[in-house]
């Protein structure tokens, strides 16, 4: 019975679930949800997911769930170990280890969104041109991969560093820079599969022009893989965030960054464990829910769609 | 109305030819049958006609005009192709409302607001399926997309690569008999390409066998369905058709 | 000799998942097999296939497999062990599949894949030995010419016809009694079909084999088996002997023949499928 669901005030949960669907917008709703759906039935998953939305919780709510400021310093506090006035303990500059913690996931947000606003674009459209187009557009874009994929990532922040001034931002625009090459490679597989595919053909025929090809038809067929390989590459870009603010590349004091507190806290670590153990955790734990969040897009995307 | 004169197709320059000096011409109106064995060329034929490799020696003309092997838009406007697999040649992520008006998009042409309702009763489908994704589709429902996609640039010519071998007897019966029903509507030209006879004898009036890159022999279809056919290569596709297969006439 | 049949089924129910939403697939059919040729006939989705594996015990765990009777020979074989069904699945039990492309082991000789198909039943040093005999042996059998030489052979280096030669070959090494084959010939042009089909032909009557015969191609069986069985839906609507075809009675099968575009006859329209909802409810007979 197909009901006009326009005309009627239908409950959202009716609305996903009316059939058939009667618009493009109806139709691409109810696919997402199907997706949300079969994502939920990976626990592993969902794990993942409750972490990543914790730390973005906690980035928001920062101000009010936490009673100490993560800057100001109290020599006469330092290196307390953890208590009802100290959750986490403090450091070694007396400052309070959980608000560094929780104003900290602040700063993995911004490195993470940064990083896959860089690489996700660059690498997909480079592998993506690089793998339809083929011929010598192909080696060109190739040859740039390459040169850019045999830069260490350390070695071209230790550049920008020199270059711009140390800082977050300039550090990991430094670590996107060579995040990026393995999705073009991942994007460029994809394209020149998806090149032989009768669908596309179908479209050449119809006299489309080579950049409606890619970006109408080509690229949303390779996000999926792309946003699952950016996603289990998060963690790695974590971890080396963490590493350049042991260089001091990275974050500069006094900002809290998870992984320059680990670096610091390494000088204490023997009798103030705490001063690692609550930063080390959290990188661990974002690092894993990444990983989770990305083996379960990976089964819910898949292209070849079936319920 | 289609002539291929002396097509040469090479894949690689020290590769033997795919198709080696294929001619042949099938008048307006006509249902032509191509049929082969794989490896026979009879697909890449058929793709080297729509204009989807440009690397090929020899000429293809329609009306007496040869074709630019890089084929101007406004030919696609003529000659639209059906492909084998209804599970390959829809977007899988696109809505049949979306894949039916991209070719009205791709040709500049006015997107009236009725054209996929209209499209999509031509060839037998629900108003249902106009919003939904090919993986909710059976088969046959995708095939039907697949012909209706094709015909919504109104071209004259429609070249078939072996439409109904992936689907299912009850809808195959199904989906020829539309194909024969859209042809006689619309005063179409078909070129099949098949591997079954069967098929061919039903569908077309002429055909012509091909076997490693050659034409060996063309006939009518009548002579087909009365069984006689002289060339041996000829004889011997239509023994093994009939030998696990229907009665041969007696 | 042997009596009784090879294959016995009685209301073998096939379903994925359980309780509440298990999705039946086949729906309590029975149907036997003795030392003959019998095609299971159907449109995708009847259940085919799923009954072909069923058999040999080679479905998903996610499947759950239900019968009053299901047995080969003497064994039950829904009561065996994995240990009983390895034993029985290639020494008694062959099943040829549909492209031997995907069927074979790409990156192993063909040669070593015959033999290991062997030395999976019979162990020791001298089987070695054996099997490599035994490899050319049956090649030869499967009328490959240079078997020596094709036994060295990666299975992209031969063509279609010649894999399926292999994959028989494969099967037959062992000496089973009875032989699956899923759809055997539908990756094959036409006249390599006719080949192979003979081969096996004479195969299976050299050696008094049964053979299961899974196929989508009504036509196809209806010259090459003794018996057919149509499926639909999951279950069995019609079993007759295969030159009563033409006599059939039950409207799918009669409707599946009729909707089969012909060389000789010319049908201006192909008549289509109704599909009755009444198919539905009947169980499965056999004769």
């Amino acid at each position: 019975m197909i009901t006009d669901v326009s005309r009627q005030h239908l409950s959202l949960g009716a609305w996903l679930k009316a059939d058939p669907p009667n618009g493009i917008l109806h139709s691409m709703a109810q696919q997402a949800w199907r997706g949300c759906l079969r994502f939920s039935l990976h626990p592993l998953g969902m794990l993942g997911l409750a972490i990543i939305l914790l730390v973005v919780f906690a980035a928001l709510a920062a101000p009010w769930l936490t009673t100490y400021d993560p800057v100001t310093q109290n020599l006469l506090e330092r290196l307390q170990p953890p208590s009802a006035e100290h959750w986490f303990g403090t450091d070694e500059f007396g400052r309070d280890i959980f608000a560094r913690i929780v104003y900290g996931a602040r700063t993995t947000l911004y490195i993470i969104m940064l990083v896959t606003i860089i690489v996700a674009p660059i690498g997909l459209l480079i592998g993506v041109c690089a793998g339809y187009l083929g011929g010598w557009a192909d080696e060109v874009l190739m040859r740039v991969t390459d040169v850019f994929l045999s830069l260490p990532g350390l070695v071209l922040a230790l550049g920008f560093a020199a270059a711009l001034g140390p800082g977050i931002t300039n550090a990991i625009i430094a670590i996107a820079l060579t995040a990026w090459p393995p999705i073009a490679r991942l994007a460029r597989a994809e394209a020149l599969s998806l090149k032989q595919a009768d669908f596309i053909a179908a479209v050449r025929l119809q006299g489309a022009s080579r950049w409606r090809i890619i970006f109408r038809h080509i690229v949303p067929m390779c996000l999926p893989s792309v946003i699952v390989r950016v996603t289990l590459s998060m963690a790695g870009v974590i971890l080396t965030a963490a590493g350049l603010g042991f260089l001091g590349l990275g974050a500069q004091p006094p900002m809290p960054e998870w992984g320059a507190m680990v670096s610091t806290g390494r000088e204490f670590m023997i009798d103030s464990p705490w001063v690692v153990i609550a930063p080390g955790i959290s990188i661990a734990a974002v690092s894993l829910a990444f990983n989770l969040v990305g083996d379960a897009l990976r089964d819910t995307l898949d292209p070849r769609g079936g319920e | 109305m289609i002539e291929v004169k002396n097509l040469t197709i090479r894949f690689g320059p020290d590769a033997p030819p795919a198709v080696d000096g294929v001619s042949f011409t099938v008048r307006t109106g006509e249902a032509f049958g191509l049929v082969g064995e794989s490896g026979s060329g009879k697909s890449t034929v058929l793709r080297a006609m729509a204009g989807l490799n440009s690397k090929y020696s020899g000429e293809i003309r329609i009306d007496g005009v040869a074709l630019p092997p890089d084929r101007p838009r406004s030919f696609f406007k003529r000659v639209q192709m059906v492909f084998q697999d209804p599970y390959g040649s829809l977007h899988p992520r696109q809505t049949i409302q979306t894949q039916l008006m991209e070719p009205l998009h791709n040709q500049s042409l006015e997107r009236r607001p009725n054209a996929v309702e209209q499209a999509l009763e031509a060839v037998g489908l629900p108003r249902s399926a106009r919003y939904r994704y090919p993986h909710q589709l059976s088969g046959g429902q995708r095939q039907r997309v697949a012909i209706a996609r094709a015909l919504m640039l109104e071209p004259e010519i429609l070249l078939l690569d072996e439409p109904t071998s992936a689907l299912d007897v009850s809808v195959q019966a199904e989906v020829l008999n539309l194909l024969a029903d859209l042809r006689e509507q619309r005063k179409l030209t078909y070129v099949l390409v098949s591997h079954d006879l069967a098929v061919v004898a039903h569908m077309c009036d002429r055909l012509a066998v091909m076997r490693t890159g050659n034409i060996v022999d063309e006939f009518e279809a009548v002579q087909l369905r009365g069984g006689s056919v002289n060339h041996p290569y000829s004889r011997e596709l239509l023994a093994a058709s009939e030998a696990y297969g229907e009665a041969p006439r007696s | 000799m042997s009596e009784g049949p090879l294959v016995t089924a009685n209301n073998l129910r096939v379903a994925f998942g359980r309780g509440a939403h298990a999705i039946p697939i086949v729906h309590g059919i029975s149907f036997t097999v003795g030392r003959e040729k019998v095609a299971i006939v159907g449109e995708s989705g009847a259940g085919k296939s799923t009954v072909g594996r069923a058999i040999m015990r080679l479905l998903p765990p996610a499947a759950h497999v239900t019968a009053d009777r299901l047995m080969f020979r003497e064994i039950d074989l829904l009561a065996a062990s994995e240990r009983q069904m390895m034993d029985l699945r290639g020494r008694h039990m062959g099943l040829i599949m549909q492209d031997p492309k995907y069927s074979l082991n790409p990156v192993v000789p063909v040669g070593e894949q015959i033999a290991e198909s062997w030395r999976l039943h019979h162990h020791g040093r001298a089987a070695r030995r054996e099997a490599f005999d035994r490899t050319l042996a049956i090649l030869e059998a499967v009328k490959i010419r240079d078997p020596g030489r094709v036994a060295k052979l990666y299975p992209h280096e031969i063509s279609g016809g010649m894999g399926q030669r292999v994959m028989i070959a494969m099967m037959l090494i062992s000496g089973p009694e009875l032989l699956i084959a899923d759809e055997p010939t539908s990756a094959l042009d036409v006249t390599v079909r006719m080949e192979v089909l003979g081969l096996l032909d004479e195969l299976i009557a050299s050696r008094g084999l049964g053979l299961v015969f899974i196929s989508h191609d009504l036509n196809l069986v209806r010259r090459f088996c003794d018996r057919v069985i149509i499926m639909y839906s999951g279950r069995i609507v019609e079993t007759l002997a295969a030159v009563e075809l033409d006599h059939a009675e039950h409207p799918y099968t009669r409707a599946l023949l009729s909707s089969l575009p012909s060389i000789h006859d010319q049908k201006p329209r192909l008549p289509v499928m109704m599909r009755d909802p009444a198919w539905l409810s009947q169980s499965g007979i056999t004769q």
